[in-house]
């Protein structure tokens, strides 16, 4: 029987397996922030134990920093205490560090692929469960906890049992207006918010081929909303494109020598998964989420569930808990529905193309006046890319302002944050209870749906905007 | 790590599926650089008013006098969602010694093994039996074992949980003693993937 990528890949790092127990993991590369990591190395010094393999590790500042004037001190006092521990430890323990102020910063899931550092047939952690965005170029990457970000600081290695292992092919072409966004949500909307629990998820078939690394990342990143340890893509012709030239990426004779290992990165024929999952990527339709946890998700154009629909008791009780949390009537379509904010950014959806898809929308428009705007590149690099394509000047001239990058709103953590009660339209992950600020109602969209949301200010059909 | 063999205690019902970490533990608290204190912020705004702790909120179970224990009973998908090990520390700082649900996602079971939290899967049937008794009645979960009863009615299930992680639990000790005694493995490892 043949091999899966992820099999490859995972039986390559295995350092030891313990019997009936897990497996000694070797880890490439290691992504620490600020918010995951202090407690790990404050355990690695009470141990009186030193970092393993520092030059391993790469560190940024991105869920606690602020979007507006990065150049000032950080005005939250605790905020600005768990950054300055991450410039502590980074220098004490020799740790490149991106920080705020570096032309590096950024959200840590949008500086390693666009740096290069994240590269096929690696095993990639971070304290972050959306890790799994790295699986986009073939590699097995997935979050942590601080307790692993310790043992990966204490020898490169963490425990792990390795997950089932499904596939979902998605096959055909994408209706205008659908992005890979509403790939996933879609995805996760049918199976549910844990139906991918104790797998990682390899994503096959012609629509995913079809999509931009960006793209694919897009779907990679949401992997863990639906419970899956990781979400992966094999690499091709696509990935080596966008990988080469990349800052870290190998270059010269190694560059011919890890291509040659990267293309033997794939699943073969006759390998089995313990579950397959198969999607026409006809019927996918631009997507929203009208609930608490991200499997609540629906066509832009559709109605929410009625009571009547779901007769699981505790599912019931849980469905009126959002409808209550979210305002909403079971049975209503959100179509037309006023919002307030509109937040673009996150891992999800903060990268280059998501900016140009968003600028082709709002072009010579101006955004309506009611709605309150997070505009948050996910890296130094793609504000410095925004500004080069003239993008920003598309933003500036429809009312909006461009910030500076960060996690922002995606999380109520930095000052970024969206009133209770209010209406969020976002291109983040989350949307739990109070995820995006206490009270806060958030609907996740693709960046297309949020442009949309942006000119009309009302959740609006993307389709009926486009020529 | 603290060790764990045996326990019987009261539980605390809480009937609500895909409970995410940001409910167990919203992410204004994760500024900390220590793991101390977070059990006083666990289920922060599920249990208080405007997040005012002199505004409990009587209808969430925590709150709820008549119920005490250091076992927590929860229904299906429970830790969902982010991967902020802050969510066990809070529950293990609240007291709890046990996570009893029908379903656990991945990292968050991990985490809470990690510090010394038990999370023990049951059948749907057998939470609904649990949650059907009153704020008196107790549960045991036997570790070495690897069972849990319902002390009033004497109903058990055996819980899987690997035997690597069992022993660990037993005898308190964590994944990074081990892993620091395996540094010569790992080195020579290294040497064979370059
Ligand atoms: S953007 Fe959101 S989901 Fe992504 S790393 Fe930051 S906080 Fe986590």
């Amino acid at each position: 029987m043949g091999n899966t990528i992820f099999d490859k890949i995972w039986d390559k790092h295995v350092v030891k397996k313990i019997e009936d127990g897990p497996s000694v993991l070797y880890i490439d590369k290691h992504f620490i922030h600020e918010v995951t990591s202090p407690q790990a190395f404050s355990g690695i010094e009470k141990r009186g134990a030193k970092l393993f393999r520092p030059k391993q590790i790469v560190a940024t500042a991105d869920h606690n920093v602020p979007t507006l004037h990065q150049e000032l001190p950080i005005a939250d006092a605790l905020s600005r205490f768990q950054v300055d521990t991450l410039i502590d430890n980074c220098k004490k323990n020799g740790i490149e560090l991106y920080g705020l102020g570096h032309k590096y910063q950024g959200i840590v899931h949008v500086i390693g692929p666009e740096l290069g550092i994240t590269q096929p047939g690696m095993t990639i952690v971070c304290g972050d469960s959306h890790t799994s965005t790295h699986g986009a170029f073939g590699s097995v990457a997935f979050g942590i906890g601080t307790s692993e970000v310790e043992m990966v600081f204490a020898s490169q290695c963490i425990m792990q049992t390795k997950p089932k292992a499904m596939r979902i092919n998605i096959e055909g072409e994408l209706h205008k207006g659908v992005v890979s966004k509403d790939i996933i949500l879609y995805i996760i909307a049918k199976i549910s918010a844990s139906g991918a629990t104790g797998y990682f998820v390899e994503y096959a078939g012609s629509a995913i081929r079809a999509l931009s690394m960006e793209a694919r990342m897009t779907i990679c990143n949401m992997s863990i909303e639906m419970g899956a340890r990781g979400g992966m893509i094999a690499p091709d012709q696509t990935t080596f494109n966008y990988m080469e030239g990349r800052l870290f990426a190998p270059k010269g004779a190694e560059w011919e020598a890890k291509l040659a290992q990267w293309k033997e990165l794939y699943t073969d024929a006759d390998a089995k998964f313990d579950m397959e999952i198969n999607i026409n990527a006809q019927d996918i339709e631009p997507m929203i989420t009208y609930g608490t946890n991200p499997g609540m998700g629906l066509s832009v154009t559709g109605k929410v569930p009625t009571l009547e629909s779901i007769t699981d008791p505790t599912e019931k009780q849980n469905f009126e808990k959002a409808m209550k949390y979210m305002g909403l009537t079971p049975g209503q379509t959100l179509l037309g529905m006023p919002v307030q904010h509109v937040f673009i950014g996150s891992c999800t959806n903060s990268r280059i193309e998501d900016f140009r898809l968003v600028a082709s929308i709002i072009k010579g428009k101006q955004k309506d006046p009611n709605v309150k705007t997070l505009i948050v590149p996910g890296s130094q690099e793609v504000a410095k890319q925004i500004k080069a394509e003239g993008l920003d000047k598309i933003f500036e001239a429809a009312g909006i302002e461009i910030r500076q990058a960060g996690c922002s709103a995606c999380l109520g953590m930095n000052e970024d944050k969206i009133p209770a009660g209010e209406y969020c339209i976002s291109t983040s992950n989350r949307n739990f209870e109070g995820r995006q600020g206490a009270g806060a109602r958030t609907m996740l969209v693709s960046p297309l749906t949020a442009a949309a949301a942006l000119l009309t200010g009302k959740i609006s059909d993307i389709r009926t905007m486009l020529n | 790590m603290q060790s764990l063999q045996k326990i019987t205690s009261k539980f605390i019902p809480l009937r609500i599926e895909n409970v995410d970490t940001d409910q167990i533990i919203p992410a204004r608290f994760l500024k900390a650089t220590t793991k101390d204190g977070f059990g006083k912020n666990l289920f922060r705004d599920w249990r208080y008013e405007n997040d005012d702790e002199t505004k409990p909120k009587a209808d969430f179970v925590l709150n709820q006098k008549q119920y005490t224990g250091a076992i927590l009973v929860a229904a299906k998908n429970f830790g969902c969602g982010s991967s902020r090990e802050h969510a066990a520390w809070s529950i293990q700082d609240y007291g709890f010694k046990v996570v009893v649900s029908s379903f656990f996602a991945d990292i968050f079971k991990n985490n809470a093994l990690n510090n010394g939290v038990l999370p023990v899967t049951v059948t749907d049937a057998f939470l609904q039996q649990i949650f059907a008794q009153g704020s008196d009645d107790t549960i045991t979960v036997d570790l070495e074992k690897q069972t849990i009863t319902i002390d009033k009615t004497g109903a058990t299930e055996t819980f899987d949980i690997n035997a690597y992680k069992k022993t660990c639990m037993l005898n308190g000790y964590d994944d990074i003693d081990y892993l620091l005694s395996m540094k010569d493995v790992i080195e020579k490892f290294e040497e064979t993937i370059k």
